[in-house]
C-alpha cells in the first residue's frame, strides 16, 4: 500500500473512531470497548478492499459483511454513514425507540447491513450461507466475517469453521477481534482460547495473525487471503478493547459501560491532536 | 391405490420445485436418507448441502443461503428441528426475515423406537410463538405436495411437521390448498373435530364413523395450518355445532387445542376438549403401541367426544 492511501485510511480510522466514541457517547452508554476494537479492520475493509454500493445497498454483485459481534454495530454505522448509505444525523437516534440504528445490527433496518446478528455463534453460519449462495450464483465477490473473541466460546463457531472448509469456501474471509477480553473478565481466566490460531488451522482454514491495530499488516493479510485457492481464511486480529478512548481503552469494563458525551469529546478532542500528530509527521 | 411414503413426495416435490426454480436448496444435517432427499441430490447434486451433525449450523447456513437469495429447505428429526435451531431459526431466520423453510420430521408417536428422546410433542407449540412464522402439519401425500408448494412462495419462514412414511390418501389429486385455510371433511351438527396432521386427521375421520352408530354426526375440519390458525373456519362451526374438540399429535399446550382455544375464548365461547398429549413425555413402542398408549385410536376418540358432548 501507498504512503499516501495509507495516511488516508489511517486517518479515516480516526475519523470514525471518533464517529463511533460520539454515537454511543451521545446516548451515553453503549459496547465501547468492543467497538473501538474492530475500528481499524472495519475502516480497511469498507475504504480498501469491499465492493458496495451506498446508493444500491442491495446490489447482487457485491462483497458481504457478517458483523457476527453484532454489538459492534456502532462502528459500522459510522462506516455506512460516511459512505452514505445514510444520513449522518441518522447516528444520534442509536438505540432511541424506533430508530434505524440499534444496537445490533439488523439488515431489514439499516441500509448497508448484509446480515442481522445479536446472538453470539450465528454469524458464521450465516457468512457460510451467503458464500455458497455466491458460489451457487457465480458470483465472484467475497464475503467478510466478523468474530469476536468471546463469542469463539460457542459452539457454533466450530460447528460453522467444519463446514465452511468441508465446503471450501475460499471466498469467506473471517478475522477474529482477539482483544483478549469479554463481559466476565479476561478470556484467559473465563474460557481459555489459545491456541486459538492452531484451533482454526486444525479445522481445516489457512490462518494468519497480525496486529489488528496495523493498517499495513492487516492489508498484506487480506491480500494474501483473497488469493487463497481452496480454504476459508481466519485473520486473527490482536487488538486492544477500547482503543482510542482513553476511559475505556484496555479496560475490562468498557464491554458495555456508561460515559458522559464530555467525556466522549474529550476523547475525540485527543484524537484530532493525534490526527494532527500524523499529518506533520 | 398404492400408499406412497411421504418422504418421497417430500423429495419428489422438492425436484418438481427445483427444475423450474434454482433458488430451491436443501441442506440437511447427517438425516438425508431418513428425510428421502437423495433424490433431489440425484438432480442437483451441488443444491444439497449436508452440514453433518450440527442442527444449528444447518438453520444458521440455511439463514445465509435465504439472505443470498436462495430458498432453502432444512430437514431433521422434530426434536432437533426445533428445540437445538430455535435461536437459529429465531433470530437469523424469522426476526432477519429470511425465507427458511424448515422441516421437523417424526412428529409426535411417529418417532416410534426413537423413543421419547427423540419424540417431539412440543415442536409446533415452540414455534407457534414466532411472529409471522407459519406452522403446519399436511396429513396425506396430497396435502403434502401442495402445501410445501404454497409454502416454498410465502414469503417468510415456515416450520412443517412431516411424518415420513406411509399413511393414507385423504384428498383427490386436484385438490387445491391454502397455508391457513383449514378443510372440511365431513359434515355433521353435533360437534365439530378439529383434526391436524397424518395421524390425527385420519384418526377422526374413523372416529367420526364410529361416532355414527352413537347417534352422533360429527363435522371433522383437517386444520393443516395451526398458525396462522383459520379463525373464520373455527368460528363458523363452533356457531354450527356449538362444541368443539381438537386432535393433535402434541401436547395440548401451545398446539393446536390452544390455538382453537384462543379464538373461542375470544370470540365465541362454546364448549371444548383438548385430545392429544398432557403432561407426558414420549416412549418407545412401534405406531401403533404409541397410538393405543397416548389414546388416539378411533374408538379412544369417539368415545372421549362422547363423554364430553355427555356434560
Amino acid at each position: 500500500m501507498e504512503t499516501k492511501e495509507l495516511n488516508f485510511l489511517e486517518n479515516k480510522a480516526d475519523e470514525i473512531r471518533r464517529k463511533t466514541i460520539d454515537t454511543i457517547g451521545y446516548l451515553g452508554v453503549g459496547h465501547i470497548g468492543g467497538a473501538l476494537s474492530v475500528v481499524d479492520v472495519l475502516t480497511l475493509l469498507y475504504y480498501r478492499h469491499m465492493d458496495v454500493s451506498p446508493h444500491d445497498p442491495k446490489k447482487k454483485n457485491r462483497d458481504k459483511l457478517v458483523l457476527s459481534k453484532g454489538h459492534a454495530g456502532p462502528t459500522l454505522y459510522s462506516i455506512l454513514a460516511d459512505k452514505g448509505f445514510f444520513p449522518e444525523e441518522w447516528l444520534h437516534t442509536l438505540n432511541k425507540c424506533g430508530t434505524n440504528l440499534p444496537s445490533h445490527c439488523d439488515m431489514n433496518r439499516t441500509p448497508g447491513i448484509d446480515m442481522t446478528t445479536g446472538s453470539l455463534g450465528q454469524g458464521i453460519s450465516a457468512a457460510v450461507g451467503l458464500a455458497l449462495a455466491n458460489r451457487l450464483d457465480g458470483i465472484d465477490k467475497k464475503v467478510y466475517l466478523i468474530i469476536g473473541d468471546g463469542e469463539s466460546q460457542e459452539g457454533q463457531v466450530w460447528e460453522g469453521a467444519m463446514s465452511a472448509a468441508q465446503f471450501g469456501l475460499n471466498n469467506l474471509i473471517a478475522f477474529t477481534d482477539f482483544n483478549k477480553m469479554q463481559i466476565d473478565g479476561y478470556i484467559c481466566d473465563i474460557m481459555n482460547l489459545e491456541d486459538l490460531g492452531a484451533k482454526w488451522e486444525s479445522f481445516g482454514w489457512a490462518v494468519q495473525r497480525v496486529d489488528g491495530h496495523d493498517l499495513q499488516m492487516m492489508d498484506k493479510a487480506i491480500a494474501e487471503a483473497q488469493k487463497e485457492q481452496s480454504r476459508p481464511s481466519m485473520i486473527i486480529l490482536d487488538t486492544v478493547k477500547g482503543k482510542g478512548a482513553f476511559f475505556a481503552e484496555g479496560k475490562l469494563e468498557s464491554h458495555n459501560m456508561n460515559f458522559t458525551y464530555e467525556m466522549a469529546r474529550e476523547a475525540c478532542e485527543r484524537l484530532n491532536n493525534n490526527i494532527t500528530f500524523k499529518t506533520n509527521r | 391405490m398404492a400408499k406412497q411414503e411421504m418422504r418421497a413426495v417430500y423429495a419428489q416435490t422438492l425436484v418438481e420445485l427445483g427444475q423450474k426454480d434454482d433458488r430451491i436448496v436443501v441442506l440437511e444435517a447427517d438425516l438425508m436418507k431418513s428425510s428421502g432427499t437423495g433424490a433431489f441430490k440425484a438432480v442437483f447434486p451441488n443444491r444439497v448441502f449436508n452440514v453433518g451433525v450440527a442442527e444449528a449450523n444447518m438453520v444458521g447456513i440455511a439463514c445465509g443461503l435465504s439472505a443470498g437469495g436462495k430458498i432453502p429447505f432444512a430437514a431433521s428429526f422434530g426434536c432437533f428441528a426445533s428445540r437445538r435451531t430455535y435461536d437459529q431459526f429465531f433470530l437469523s431466520g424469522n426476526y432477519a426475515r429470511q425465507n427458511v423453510k424448515l422441516v421437523g420430521t417424526d412428529p409426535g408417536v411417529t418417532a416410534a423406537f426413537n423413543g421419547g428422546t427423540h419424540m417431539p410433542f412440543e415442536d409446533a407449540g415452540i414455534m407457534r410463538n414466532i411472529p409471522g412464522l407459519v406452522v403446519f402439519e399436511p396429513s396425506d401425500p396430497i396435502s403434502l405436495k401442495k402445501l410445501i408448494e404454497k409454502s416454498a412462495y410465502y414469503s417468510g419462514c415456515t416450520y412443517m411437521r412431516l411424518h415420513r412414511k406411509s399413511v393414507e390418501e385423504i384428498y383427490a389429486e386436484d385438490e387445491e390448498f391454502e397455508l391457513g385455510k383449514g378443510k372440511v371433511l365431513r359434515e355433521g351438527g353435533d360437534v365439530s373435530i378439529i383434526a391436524t396432521g397424518a395421524i390425527m386427521v385420519s384418526q377422526a375421520l374413523k372416529a367420526a364413523q364410529l361416532l355414527v352408530s352413537e347417534g352422533i354426526e360429527a363435522t371433522v375440519i383437517d386444520m393443516h395450518t395451526i398458525k396462522p390458525i383459520d379463525k373464520e373456519l373455527v368460528l363458523k362451526y363452533a356457531r354450527k355445532t356449538g362444541a368443539m374438540v381438537t386432535c393433535e399429535n402434541h401436547q395440548i399446550v401451545n398446539g393446536l387445542g390452544s390455538a382453537v382455544a384462543e379464538v373461542l375464548s375470544e370470540n365465541y365461547p362454546v364448549k371444548l376438549k383438548r385430545i392429544g398429549v398432557n403432561e407426558q413425555f414420549g416412549e418407545v413402542g412401534t405406531l401403533e403401541e404409541l397410538i393405543a398408549r397416548f389414546r388416539f385410536t378411533p374408538e379412544d376418540i369417539a368415545s372421549d367426544v362422547k363423554q364430553f358432548l355427555k356434560k
